[in-house]
């Protein structure tokens, strides 16, 4: 036990072998005088430091985190803190939308032989973290249950007409995923009716028969790039929207499915619906009789009366902010393209924009209620079409345990922090994350922070590309938007 | 013999309210779009239509939770002998008394459905047991059926009395209250309300109501039979399972699904043994040290459910589904996957079962008011006996899913470091 017991705060330091915890000795050796709220764990390079080790510390109490290598160009590996610079960087953006202050976070380089720099890096970083004091506890802070954007007239203009009326073209697009079967592919994933007009379900289809089944509309929600993996090796074709599309090129992209297995079926889309803004509009649970979709309007009889629901109230978020109605890469493109709209000035769902409105402490508030009530199935990482670990996913592993099994709401947290750093640089929006989530938590804004930062800073946007490299994979000598940290 | 009552939703309300002062008073809450059963103060219980919403996820909680310590350990250097840990344990059993309030008759027979293989045989589950001890279920008899309801097929109804202590049904200007058991009626005797004898009628005609609100009853027969002679037809199984993102939200919603998995959390020096949820959908469930896994398809963990639901369940309990038919693993589907026609699809595409395997589980014909089933319990001799009985193969099945897994695995390693260790092995 310290001496300044109840003054010190918790500061976790990563230091690299070769140069930061050289310095630090160098400083050691030199009696400077330094704060000692730090903590040290010598890694062998910055480039080990896994953002997870970051954010599980500042979830479980940590005050504030300090990473530190070897000056850029001076690793000892070549490169180790070349990746760790960019993953840090987007990790210290990312960490606003759950409510911890980024400057509780910094990273920075120290040689070995910079004993006094090391002495000026711990006394500014220690003198912030004080300043800012004790980091607020997640069993302190007051739960929000509400999702105030997800009221009607808080949803988002969609930037190009959406519309849930027939497709002219669907069946021609049957023809020819029949003569693709014909020509020997073992069977086309495609959706058909599910178990009433509202839903449908995917299905693999490999007869005539089956793809005479097959329908296309705004009801085609899920995204059926997530099943491509399981068929490795087979020659299937998989029918696509735009922004399925984008999950299908990620895939080739990381070489987890190859192209010559794979026969893309593509039709412009006019967006899909949230089904729950569909259901809110007519009593729980009622039988839904029948479906009529026409234009921008979507009919639906239940218990013998009409309900009326516009695509404009319906659609998902992803699809009012969508720029890619269709199939970025396909081998048979049905019917007229969709008119691609100009990019959106930003693209954040709902839950995105009502989080940068937030102060940060309300933030960690919001994710305190929301994960309150997820139940772990893990529903979210199952639907999502990247998360290609399947069943060695690090948040089951018990060696290291990343998490435990308790029912405990910074757990839950961890775990969609874990999945959203994963997918930071590869998620494609697709929101199956989100839509999958039987409790309705807004986890894809996680995802959405992520991809947004590095939309701006490396100007890349994952699935349009199949020889793009996600840049958490990939690093610069000289990074054009990444400015180091001034350390006070 | 049930007794009636009637109560005004005020005066309902206020007697939550007092109850509330004894009790952990579990009733739904919106959170977000989603319903949950969650603990009211007395403060909190206001808005009487505000408990009587569906919960998207089941009650079993209140028995079963997401998570709970069975040991507590302590280790402490001896102060003569540091080599020496002196090691304290602590279990912490049983519960406060709980009242589970506007849960639905499904919600209240799944816990009857839990309760077999937690307490009866051999061995029983104090955990549970305590916990069903401090337990009182006040059901709402349903008002109305939901799209995806099929209570009717196993067995259930929408106001039925299974599981539940009280049963209150909507009425014009309030509820009839009906004492189901002993518990029940203890709790109404002291409430102060007015009987409710001459509403007993209007209660029952709301309960035809909502009984006519159901879909067509089910037409399968001799279910746990053809499900398991089912079990060889892999084919089958990959079809109708091609769609299942092998997530387990369905498992995670029951309210019968059981499966747990036990690990040890904290550090070796300071630490607890958990139990938490599991589920039959993750391909780690049935992971082997040897890293066989017997269930590694997903095709295979979908038949596990199906058919411990419909076809083992019954075997071993008297021909009683595991599967209450409440719908939620329908409607949170993310691929809609619809529970009630891989059933039927199973059943009526079985193969031909002899006669004697056909008629071994006796449940009758969903639906059908008839007398109790001889118990359908195969004794080891007679399944011995029928080498060609289609319904052999998957025997053990059911005993694995609630007895507790592996722990005893671990301890028996050599313990080495601080680290928490599980007691389903994994990576």
């Amino acid at each position: 036990m310290s001496v300044l017991s109840g003054k010190e705060l918790r500061i976790v330091g990563f230091l690299c072998n070769w140069c930061s915890y050289g310095g630090a000795d160098t400083a050691g050796t030199a009696r400077a005088t330094q704060p000692t709220d730090l903590r040290i764990i010598r890694v062998p390079c910055s480039g080990r430091v896994n953002p997870l080790f970051v954010l599980k510390a500042l979830m479980n109490g940590a005050d504030g985190v300090l990473v530190s290598g070897c000056h850029p160009r001076d690793c000892h590996y070549s490169a180790g803190n070349f990746y760790a610079r960019r993953r840090l960087e987007i990790l210290k953006e990312f960490l606003p939308i759950v409510g911890i202050d980024p400057a509780r976070f910094e990273y920075t380089w120290v040689s070995a032989s910079e004993g006094q720099r090391w002495k000026e890096v711990v006394t500014s970083f220690t003198e912030r973290i004080h300043r800012l004091g004790p980091a607020p506890k997640w069993a302190d802070v007051t739960p929000r249950y509400d999702m105030p954007f997800s009221a009607p007239e808080k949803r988002l203009e969609p930037i190009r007409p959406l519309g849930c009326g027939a497709n002219p073209s669907l069946p021609e697009l049957r023809e020819a995923i029949k003569k693709a079967l014909a020509e020997g592919l073992e069977g086309v994933l495609g959706w058909k009716p599910g178990f009433d007009a509202l839903h449908t379900e995917p299905v693999f289809m490999q007869t005539p028969e089956e793809v005479d089944q097959l329908v296309w509309g705004p009801f085609n929600v899920h995204n059926l790039a997530n099943f491509l993996p399981q068929y490795k090796g087979r020659k299937i074709g998989v029918v696509v929207k735009g922004c399925d599309s984008k999950g299908v090129i990620e895939l080739l992209a990381e070489k987890l499915i190859e192209k010559d297995d794979v026969t893309i079926f593509g039709m412009g889309c006019n967006g899909t619906v949230d089904l729950n803004r569909v259901l809110e509009k007519m009593p729980e649970g009622v039988a839904i009789e029948n479906v009529n979709c026409s234009g921008n309007t979507i009919r639906v009889t239940a218990a013998g009366r009409e309900y009326t629901v516009s695509m404009q109230d319906a659609a998902q978020d992803k699809c009012r902010q969508c720029t890619n109605p269709n199939a970025v890469l396909s081998d048979v493109f049905v019917g007229p393209r969709v008119t691609e709209p100009m990019a959106p000035a930003d693209g954040r769902s709902g839950a995105l924009r009502f989080l940068d409105d937030l102060p940060l402490e309300e933030r960690m508030g919001f994710w305190k209620g929301q994960m309150e009530r997820c139940i772990s199935c893990h529903a979210c990482r199952s639907a999502c079409p990247m998360c290609v670990c399947r069943d060695h996913c690090v948040s089951d592993a018990r060696d290291p345990a990343w998490l435990t099994k308790e029912d405990d709401v910074v757990q839950k947290l961890f775990f969609q922090l874990i999945h959203a750093q994963h997918l930071a640089g590869r998620c494609t929006g697709c929101g199956e994350c989100q839509r999958a989530c039987p409790m309705g938590i807004p986890v894809f804004a996680l995802k959405q922070q992520f991809g947004r930062k590095i939309k701006q800073i490396f100007g890349y946007g994952a699935g349009m590309d199949v020889n793009g490299v996600p840049p958490l994979l990939a690093y610069q000598v000289e990074e054009p938007n990444i400015k180091e940290h001034e350390l006070s | 013999m049930s007794t009636f009552y009637f109560a005004a939703p005020d005066a309902l309300l206020g007697w939550l309210k007092k109850l509330a002062a004894d009790y952990r008073v579990l009733a739904p809450r919106k959170e977000g779009r989603s319903v949950m059963f969650r603990p009211h103060t007395a403060d909190e219980l206001t808005d009487m239509d505000e408990l009587l919403r569906r919960a998207t996820a089941s009650p079993k909680g209140a028995a079963i939770p997401h998570s709970e310590t069975l040991v507590r350990f302590t280790s402490t250097k001896d102060a003569e002998d540091p080599a020496r840990l002196n090691t304290s344990l602590e279990a912490p059993c049983g519960d406060v008394p709980t009242l589970l309030f506007g849960g639905r008759p499904c919600d209240a027979r799944g816990f009857v459905v839990l309760d077999r293989p937690y307490l009866e045989g051999t061995f029983k589950d104090p955990y549970y047991a305590a916990r069903r001890d401090a337990l009182v279920i006040v059901s709402q008899a349903c008002p109305t059926a939901f799209a995806t309801c099929f209570c009717h097929w196993v067995g259930g109804s929408p106001a039925g009395r299974e599981g539940s202590d009280i049963l209150f049904t909507a009425v014009d200007g309030g509820f009839v209250l009906e004492s189901v058991t002993e518990k029940g009626a203890k709790l109404l005797e002291t409430a102060g309300f007015a009987s409710g004898e001459d509403k007993k009628d209007e209660a029952e005609a709301a309960h035809r109501k909502a009984e006519a609100s159901l879909g067509a009853p089910s037409t399968l027969e001799n279910i746990p039979a053809r499900v398991a002679a089912r079990f060889r037809d892999e084919a089958f199984w990959i079809k109708e399972t091609e769609k299942c993102l092998s997530c387990g939200a369905c498992t995670y919603l029951c309210p019968t699904c059981q499966c747990f998995t036990i690990t040890d959390e904290g550090s070796q020096l300071d630490g607890r043994r958990i139990r938490s949820w599991d589920s039959c959908m993750s391909p780690l469930f049935t992971l082997e040290t040897s890293g066989h896994n017997p269930r590694a398809e997903k095709f295979k963990r979908m038949r596990n459910r199906i058919s411990h639901k419909f076809s083992y369940y019954p075997q071993s309990y008297n021909g009683e589904y595991s599967c209450v038919g409440c719908g939620r693993c329908v409607v949170s589907c993310p691929v809609s996957l619809d529970i009630r026609q891989v059933v039927k699809h199973a059943v009526e595409g079985a193969p031909e079962i002899a006669q004697e395997a056909a008629s071994k589980p006796a449940k009758p014909a969903p639906g059908a008011e008839a007398p109790k089933p001889a118990p359908a319990r195969v004794k080891a001799s007679a399944a011995a006996s029928e080498p060609a009985s289609p319904v052999e193969e998957p025997k053990e099945a059911p005993k694995a899913e609630a007895a507790p897994k592996a722990p005893a695995k671990s301890e028996a390693r050599p313990k080495t470091g601080g680290k928490p260790k599980s007691g389903k092995k994994s990576r």
